[in-house]
């Protein structure tokens, strides 16, 4: 069995890669490099002149107790949206996982709001939990609650999410769909033999058959509420009320664009980009070795 | 301990295919029961039904005394040895086994003692800290044995649990159940379609086909018996050679009146020779193929073309192929031409339909 590919010429694979290649290093690498570079300048308000200060960029942010409270927010964003979309998209699979009549039809449907772009969605809630507009807001003033997101800063992060957790349930749904399937029937049937109850039954086989799906998804889902995020606090908070939903993607949107800071701005992604790194590189580890059960 | 019976058990899927068309079985106290028959032959739903993993649509299933139609798997107190073994992946060999003991509430001391019991008389002993995919599969099959024995359950259901290990494997386990079963006299339902385990194992032995029970026995009283041509040529390896016969035929050659029918005769019951014993049937044969598997032999003949038959001895039969088993490896080589003969007492005669064996 042969699986390598054998070229006559050397030059050849190269130049079937090369495209790739360059679309990496243009867009990938060029701005990387670029972030780097200008996270050590500093530049005056208008661009005029740029003055080289080493790391004095990133000092000033590490010492800036602000930073630290977006750092904080940002995990506490991320767990709550990894946490809530997982929770329920594995309610759902598994509900899901049933034979039903319709069954594929409510798969389907389940499977839709991952095609809406994070900015639609972000409408979409606004639509409905906007203090005066808002459909639900209603029901929730109704019920006797204070709902106003755009003055209540922790409402307005329950809000930010809601809607991003809303919008990943799909993706992992899919995943825990694939993950349910692969579990062999007969030991889900032994099991019931054996005596467990169907709760515990989940518990004891279910969780633990699926425990390499679910940590490959805790993984995507935080890189997710890092990221991906943006679009969704843009169009429903801005990362207001004060600084309640800025998190630390929103926080180098708003630094450096809105603000001018480009240098501290360019620290920030690059502390951003080793966080990434990180996470990839737990993963890879663990995605190698399979998280054993 | 405890017997099972089976009322006029039946299986409609909501599509409205029968897949189970009405079965009575009745196994006594420690009893083991075979069920065998083709693949699609319904013998796997009807054990899945036993266990509650079906539901029953019509008729009662009864484990020691109780109907338990409605009883959920896990109080029926059976136990059940799958085809690719289901063990829990996540688990080690001794948490696979006290799981079933866990979930009951047991103490942990006595689940260790009946784990302990179980692994030493599997020989286990050495690998109960290892997790089932670092086992061999013969390995991984005594765990999914000793899995349901730890139970103690009244009742053992085995579905196919041993098609997945190799040949010499196989025998060698299938000695060690019915071994396990006569020590610990649990009654056990066993599926298969292999009849040589199904012969071996049984001590009642069901014959399946088509959602329906063909024959119900003692192993031999079926392979002496058989009451209908399907269970003929389904029992006995190589098959029961089988070929139509007509009332004419039957009276000048069998001496009895009768419709036509179907004349059996197995292959081991063929004798080479000139004779024709009276009352028996001889058939002239040209030697096909041999198949020499050391303590005997199989000839595959071919029969004589009809204009021959008209000139043949009385006592021969319309052509087709014959299969026959001698013992020994000597053989006549092929392309000969060779008469075999079976008596009275060793044919089988059945409708013209195969359904009913008629005694004559």
């Amino acid at each position: 069995m042969q699986k390598q590919a054998i070229f006559q010429s050397k030059l050849l694979p190269y130049a079937l890669v090369a495209p790739q290649l360059a679309i990496v290093l243009i867009f990938f690498y060029w701005p990387a490099l670029q972030a780097v570079i200008q996270s050590f300048l500093l530049q005056d308000a208008f661009g005029l002149s740029t003055s080289f200060i080493w790391f004095e960029n990133y000092t000033e942010l590490l010492s800036d107790p602000a930073y630290f409270e977006t750092i904080v927010r940002t995990f506490l964003f991320s767990f709550a949206i990894a946490a809530s979309s997982l929770s329920v998209a594995l309610l759902l699979a598994v509900m899901a996982d049933k034979p039903m009549r319709g069954g594929a039809i409510y798969r389907t449907l389940l499977i839709w709001p991952y095609a809406v772009a994070p900015p639609v969605v972000g409408v979409l809630w606004v639509f409905m939990l906007h203090p005066s507009l808002g459909v639900l807001s209603r029901y929730l003033r109704a019920a006797g609650i204070e709902w106003n997101p755009l003055l209540d800063g922790n409402q307005a992060a329950t809000l930010v999410i809601l809607a991003a957790a809303w919008k990943q349930i799909s993706y992992n749904f899919l995943f825990f769909l694939a993950g349910l399937a692969a579990i062999p029937k007969s030991v889900l049937e032994a099991a019931a033999i054996d005596g467990a109850r169907p709760m515990r039954r989940f518990w004891t086989v279910t969780f633990p058959l699926l425990s390499p799906t679910i940590f490959f998804l805790l993984v995507v889902n935080i890189v997710y509420a890092f990221f991906d995020t943006f679009g969704i606090i843009d169009t429903m908070t801005r990362g207001g009320p004060g600084k309640s939903t800025e998190t630390l993607v929103y926080k180098v949107y708003n630094d450096g664009l809105i603000g001018g800071n480009l240098g501290s701005s360019a620290a920030q992604s690059v502390i951003l980009m080793v966080m990434v790194i990180v996470l990839t590189g737990i993963q890879f580890r663990f995605v190698e070795r399979k998280v054993t059960y | 301990m405890a017997n099972v019976t089976l009322r006029n058990v039946r299986k409609t899927y909501p599509g409205g295919f029968e897949a189970i068309k009405g079965v009575n079985v009745d196994v006594g106290d420690g009893q083991f029961c075979v069920l065998v028959g083709p693949s699609g032959c319904g013998k796997s739903t009807l054990l899945r039904m036993v266990a509650g993993l079906e539901t029953v649509t019509g008729g009662e299933i009864d484990i020691g005394g109780r109907v338990v139609n409605q009883v959920e798997p896990a109080d029926r107190d059976i136990a059940m040895v799958f085809q690719n073994y289901a063990l829990y992946p996540h688990m080690s060999v001794f948490n696979n086994m006290a799981y079933g003991l866990r979930n009951r509430g047991m103490k942990e001391a006595e689940i260790k003692t009946r784990v302990g019991e179980a692994a030493r008389v599997l020989e286990l002993t050495s690998m109960l800290e290892r997790k089932p995919r670092q086992l061999s599969g013969g390995q991984r099959q005594r765990v999914a044995m000793g899995r349901a024995i730890v139970r103690q359950p009244k009742v053992f259901l085995f579905d196919e649990p041993l098609s997945n290990l190799d040949a010499k494997l196989r025998i060698a386990m299938r000695v060690e159940i019915r071994k396990l079963q006569r020590r610990l006299s649990t009654t056990s339902i066993y599926v298969t379609h292999d009849q040589l385990e199904a012969m071996t194992l049984a001590d009642i032995l069901v014959v399946m086909n088509g959602g329906q029970v063909e024959q119900i026995g003692n192993p031999l009283a079926v392979y002496e018996k058989p009451a209908t041509t399907f269970v003929a040529s389904f029992i006995g390896a190589p098959p029961m050679n089988l070929m139509s016969i007509r009332a004419d035929e039957i009276k000048s050659q069998l001496g009895s009146a009768g419709e036509a029918g179907i004349l059996g005769i197995r292959p081991e019951d063929f004798v080479i020779t000139d004779q024709t014993p009276s009352g028996g049937v001889a058939l002239p044969l040209t030697v096909e193929a041999i198949e020499r598997v050391g303590a005997e032999t199989f000839i595959y003949g071919s029969r004589a073309q009809d204009e021959q038959r008209v000139a043949a001895t009385p006592g021969e039969l319309p052509p087709g192929e014959v299969i026959v088993r001698i013992p020994g490896s000597e053989a006549p080589p092929i392309g000969q031409k060779i008469r075999v003969a079976a008596v009275r007492a060793k044919l089988h005669l059945f409708s013209g339909d195969g359904r009913t064996r008629i005694e004559a």
